[in-house]
């Protein structure tokens, strides 16, 4: 039986001051004797500085290989509600839109079959309920199904895909995120629930350079909005920015990565062939300045967060490819690495660690796919380099 | 080798599955490679192996574990040998 007034002294620190306070928000749920014995685990831990969680397992609902990820207590005895606590990871819609019917609904469910404590959103997107017991996994999945909703990704699979607002909110979008988030999410059920990968795999759509979604630090797939032509240019709404105050030669032309843009107080002039889709001028005036109309996405691979290993960021593969449903080409890359990989990769080795371990020339290669100048971060590193013509050049010699 | 069933691969996953229990864990590719080693490349190929994991699954033969890894293991009834 769980205690009704433990003392938490270490937790109630955490509830002074101004800012939010998980602690607060989790004793709001106290009555609960899962979040009794929760309050209580968590102040043994900050008095022991060490965590006293186990996770994995065996645990998960029929046919599924993730979306649920196995939680016990090391303290059982102790701590008796929370011996099991496993977490679901609940597919979210495309962007985070919810009705507030859909959230009255999800939290009525996780009300009925588990702690009722969420976490809205996990950092790989998925709506999260925190605390089931076992017995709990297949009726919660149950009503989850009947009322519309799906377990998300977790373990060696295809991780629950995420995008940017996209075009429901922002005018910078350069193709439709939320569209292309929920095909790939539908396409790749099989991938997602039943694990086949070596380590996981992460999706992440952004719609402009910008990347909301920060899918360059941490997806193996990013696919981030770009366009091909010109920044499109309002010269009179330039002048306004102008004379509202702001200093569009240091503020723009000397903030430009590529100093590609000038500015005569009367016209501004954007290189664009020098342009490298930073945003920074579009960011500042956005009344002024838009993405071109010739609009895709660059599809970069291998970026990791420092779980195993240290961080990696995506590197581009595709530098521009259109993306219209059904996203054949997207698709034939994915299942390309996805061979690859799959036969190859070590337990728990991400995309871009493999690459780094196989070679980024083998790698393409393997996949199919040619080399191409914008693949290259970093030119004239690497001495050990040569082009096929030099070589020949050097033998006639 | 003639190209055997969905059925008959899951059953030599599940005797592969059985054998290693306790000793060794397999991913899905670990058991795809091995079934294509048996009844080789140009009776097996990957889609099929993925069609008897499916079925092997769904049927509830074998579950999804996680290890610090995804792998397939026997249910825990199976497991404490019941």
């Amino acid at each position: 039986m769980s205690e009704k007034n433990r003392a938490t002294p270490l937790l109630d620190e955490l509830e002074k001051g101004p800012w939010p306070s998980f602690v607060k928000e989790i004793k709001k749920e106290s009555e609960r004797p899962m979040v009794r014995d929760l309050l209580g685990l968590l102040e043994r831990s900050y008095e022991e500085h060490i965590g006293h969680w186990k996770h994995g397992g065996l645990v998960g609902v029929m046919g599924y290989g993730g979306g649920v990820i196995g939680r016990y207590s090391d303290l059982p005895e102790e701590f008796p509600e929370i011996a099991e606590f496993h977490t679901y990871r609940v597919n979210q819609p495309s962007a985070w839109f919810y009705t507030s019917d859909a959230l009255r609904t999800l939290c009525d469910i996780w009300d009925r079959h588990g702690s009722g404590l969420t976490n809205m959103h996990g950092s790989t997107g998925d709506i999260i309920f925190l605390g089931s017991k076992t017995e709990a996994l297949e009726p919660c999945f149950a009503d989850l199904t009947e009322a519309g909703f799906d377990l998300g990704g977790s373990g060696s699979d295809v991780r629950t895909p995420s995008c940017c607002v996209g075009p429901a909110r922002c005018e910078w979008a350069c193709y439709d995120t939320l569209e292309a988030c929920y095909d790939i999410t539908q396409t790749y059920q099989d991938e997602l629930h039943r694990p086949a990968f070596p380590y996981k795999y992460k999706f992440k759509f952004a719609g402009c350079p910008n990347d909301c979604v920060a899918s360059i630090a941490r997806s193996d797939m990013s696919v981030i909005g770009t366009w091909k032509d010109n920044i499109q240019i309002d010269q009179e709404q330039v002048r306004e920015y102008a004379a509202g105050g702001t200093d569009i030669e240091a503020e723009i032309c000397e903030m430009c990565p590529t100093g590609c843009i000038t500015w005569n107080g009367e016209q501004l002039v954007i290189d664009n062939s020098e342009c490298v889709k930073c945003m920074h001028c579009i960011n500042v005036m956005p009344r002024a300045l838009k993405p071109g109309k010739e609009r895709g996405a660059t599809i970069l691979i291998g970026a990791k967060a420092p779980i195993i290993g240290g961080a990696l960021l995506s590197s581009v593969f595709v530098p521009f490819l259109e993306m219209e449903p059904p996203y054949e080409d997207l698709k034939e890359l994915a299942e390309a690495i996805w061979d690859f990989w799959g036969e190859y990769g070590k337990n728990r080795e991400r995309v871009g660690e493999f690459i780094q371990r196989v070679g980024l020339g083998n790698f393409l290669e393997e996949i199919g796919l040619d080399p191409v100048p914008e693949m290259v971060a970093h030119p004239r590193t690497n001495p050990y380099i040569f082009f096929d013509e030099e070589l020949e050049e050097d033998e006639d010699e | 080798m003639s190209q055997p069933t969905v059925e008959e691969v899951a059953d030599a996953m599940y005797d592969l599955v059985k054998a290693t229990h306790g000793k060794k864990n397999l991913k899905a590719m670990d058991l795809t490679k091995a079934m294509i080693e048996k009844f080789g490349d140009d009776a097996v190929d990957k889609k099929l192996c993925k069609l008897a994991i499916r079925q092997l699954i769904d049927s509830g033969r074998c579950i999804y574990s996680y290890f610090g890894g995804s792998f397939i293991t026997l249910p825990p009834d199976e497991d404490s040998g019941g």
